[in-house]
């Protein structure tokens, strides 16, 4: 890693070179809400003007630009009684702008499942090794609990990485090409001051946060809790919409679906991102479905981050960012069904044994 | 398709209109960039809005409307005699739709108001099912015509054919539309089948449920919603009975 200090001015002509020549991303205001809040998403941006840098946070996360909400994984061209399947991995290159450092470790998180697993997806390979990202810390909102996961920092998994402390960026740059779109550009190396400056940003990011979550130990929790009555209580609320899955910036089950073209000459297979809540999604052939309980399906949305990826790959693949939370209109959130869940049986009294002595 | 091991064979189908204002069927020559192959799986042997030919050896029946003249049943009554599959097509089809707000007056006050007092044989309004089976239901005020192909094509091909069972979220979330309810709205979203691309929240327009209700549907979670919210439970009645796709508030929720 390099790092370097470019003042906001000259970060915004660097940024504004970059959109001005490259299909970029960046937080857009696109609506107002009725509470008088702004509402941002990453849309497409043109030049530095339109991108909204002091953003609070995006509603969808960053996750459709590695895994299309759609995706065409291949075309199948019916001849002669015969067949040919067709496949594209091809990606155009683009720019992400803004994506904060829970953003990140959510796409080093869908590396580790896209790539390093027994089959890597060349879908996901294409794009992600064509995006260009850049990054910028913030101070957290009253419901981020990314600190309690352990993702408010990130030391990789991006182009460039920008600290604000005050009239400039303290930058952490992470590759080659990131490094040489700078060099046109009047960038210093950081002064003593300077790196005072990015301590003392970290710490006041750190001291910021405001929801804390208690996820230590919680597969086991998980595992012990399968058949408590707290999951269809919070079943009971959820709408199983899938908002929830498809703002988060890790969820990336999916659905194959294939289809005739219209003139029978070929077909498409597409990947279609899904959502555990939604009601068919362990409906197998022959109608069985194995969760038709909201209560049970809302339970796998948290055993899948919480347990099953703690458990089988040493990390949560929740990253805290609570978009889930303020997507979902029955108002249920990672921080209250898991304080529910602790709550209930860490205040159970009727079987309470004390522990061994200290000896 | 040889390789699938049947021949291909046009469907004779015919199309029919009931009370409505066939925009659904007009459906059927929409997008273009697909019609001529769309047609090439078709045999059309009765639509009017088409061709002037009137043939009664259809084996599928689109039949687009609902039901609201005495003649309308003996008419309905014959089609399904005569087709082997009968699909409820747009939402009056499938649930009865717009045509059902004249339900809810009395029928000569209905029939002042729109025919001036004219003597105008109607009834009440009664969607497809009401009066005959119906195999398969393509919702939608209008209906999709991606989805009509998608559906045809499956008859076509004898594969599956099912509709999404999630609600409209799912297609608005992927459109990265803004959520209707933060702009202090009521959308029936939540509650509604998906599968029209979110069309009406990507314009900045409530869902009023012209396709019908999402499976395993949570109602009593919705309305906690709406009241949570501080929305009004009349604006929620009236947009659950616009398309009588849903079953009304009881009368102590309004």
């Amino acid at each position: 890693m390099i790092y370097k200090v470019i003042s906001k001015r000259e970060f915004k002509a660097f940024i504004d070179a970059l959109v001005r020549n490259n299909s970029s991303f960046g937080p857009r205001k696109v609506d107002t809400g009725s509470n008088g809040e702004p509402i941002y998403q990453f849309m497409p941006v043109k030049s530095v003007d339109e991108i909204n840098f002091d953003y609070t946070v995006t509603h969808s996360s960053a996750k459709h630009f590695f895994l299309p909400y759609r995706d065409e994984l291949s075309h199948f061209n019916f001849s002669d009684g015969n067949w040919e399947q067709e496949i594209q991995y091809e990606s155009p290159p683009i720019i992400l702008i803004g994506l904060r450092p829970c953003d990140i470790n959510a796409v080093n998180i869908l590396d580790d499942v896209m790539l390093h697993g027994a089959y890597p997806s060349p879908y996901y390979l294409a794009r992600r090794k064509n995006t260009f990202i850049i990054g910028m810390d913030h101070l957290p909102l009253p419901d981020c609990f990314c600190h309690s996961m352990n993702r408010h920092t990130v030391n990789h998994g991006f182009n460039l990485f920008c600290s604000d402390i005050g009239d400039s960026y303290y930058l952490s740059i992470n590759s080659s090409k990131a490094f040489n779109f700078l060099k046109e550009f009047r960038i210093e190396e950081p002064s003593y001051e300077d790196n005072c400056s990015l301590i003392e940003r970290r710490k006041n990011i750190k001291n910021s946060f405001e929801t804390k979550i208690e996820v230590s130990g919680l597969p086991c929790f998980l595992d012990i809790e399968f058949d408590s009555p707290i999951w269809q209580k919070w079943g009971d609320k959820c709408l199983s919409c899938g908002s929830c899955a498809m703002v988060c910036p890790t969820c990336y089950c999916y659905s194959v679906e294939e289809r005739f073209d219209v003139d029978l000459k070929g077909s498409t297979r597409q990947n279609h991102l899904y959502s555990c809540n939604l009601v068919d999604f362990a409906q197998v052939t022959g109608g069985h479905n194995f969760r038709p309980k909201n209560g049970d399906r809302l339970k796998y949305r948290y055993y899948h981050p919480y347990r099953g990826f703690a458990a089988n790959d040493n990390q949560q693949i929740c990253v805290g960012c609570n978009r889930c939370g303020r997507a979902c209109l029955a108002d249920i959130n990672p921080k209250d069904v898991i304080n529910d869940l602790r709550l209930e049986r860490e205040s159970c009294m009727i079987c309470v044994s004390p522990s061994p002595d200290k000896t | 398709m040889n390789h699938l091991g049947f021949e291909m064979e046009k469907v004779k189908i015919g199309s029919f209109d009931f009370t409505c204002c066939e925009g659904c069927q007009l459906q059927l020559a929409n997008k273009e960039s697909t019609l001529p192959d769309f047609l090439a799986l078709l045999d059309i042997r009765n639509f009017r809005e088409i061709s002037s030919e009137r043939l009664d050896d259809y084996v599928i029946a689109l039949v687009e409307g609902s039901i609201t003249r005495p003649d309308e049943i003996e008419r309905i009554k014959a089609i399904r005699a005569q087709a082997k599959v009968l699909v409820a097509f747009g939402t009056c089809a499938c649930f009865g739709g717009v045509n059902n707000l004249k339900n809810r007056i009395p029928q000569e006050e209905a029939i002042r108001e729109v025919y001036d007092g004219k003597a105008v044989e109607t009834m009440p309004s009664m969607k497809i099912s009401d009066i005959v089976q119906v195999d398969y239901s393509i919702p939608g005020c209008p209906v999709s015509k991606d989805e009509v192909e998608r559906i045809m094509v499956g008859i076509v091909t004898r594969s599956q054919v099912s509709l999404p069972t999630y609600p409209v979220c799912v297609d608005c979330k992927q459109q990265l539309n803004t959520c209707l309810f933060d702009l202090g709205e009521i959308c029936l979203g939540p509650i509604t089948r998906a599968g029209c691309n979110a069309v009406c929240t990507t314009g900045k327009t409530a869902c009023l449920g012209c396709r019908g209700p999402a499976e395993e549907l949570n109602m009593p979670a919705f309305l906690e919603l709406i009241k949570k919210k501080g929305l009004s439970l009349d604006d929620l009645h009236e947009k659950l009975t616009f398309y009588n796709a849903f079953e009304p508030l009881a009368t102590d929720e309004t």
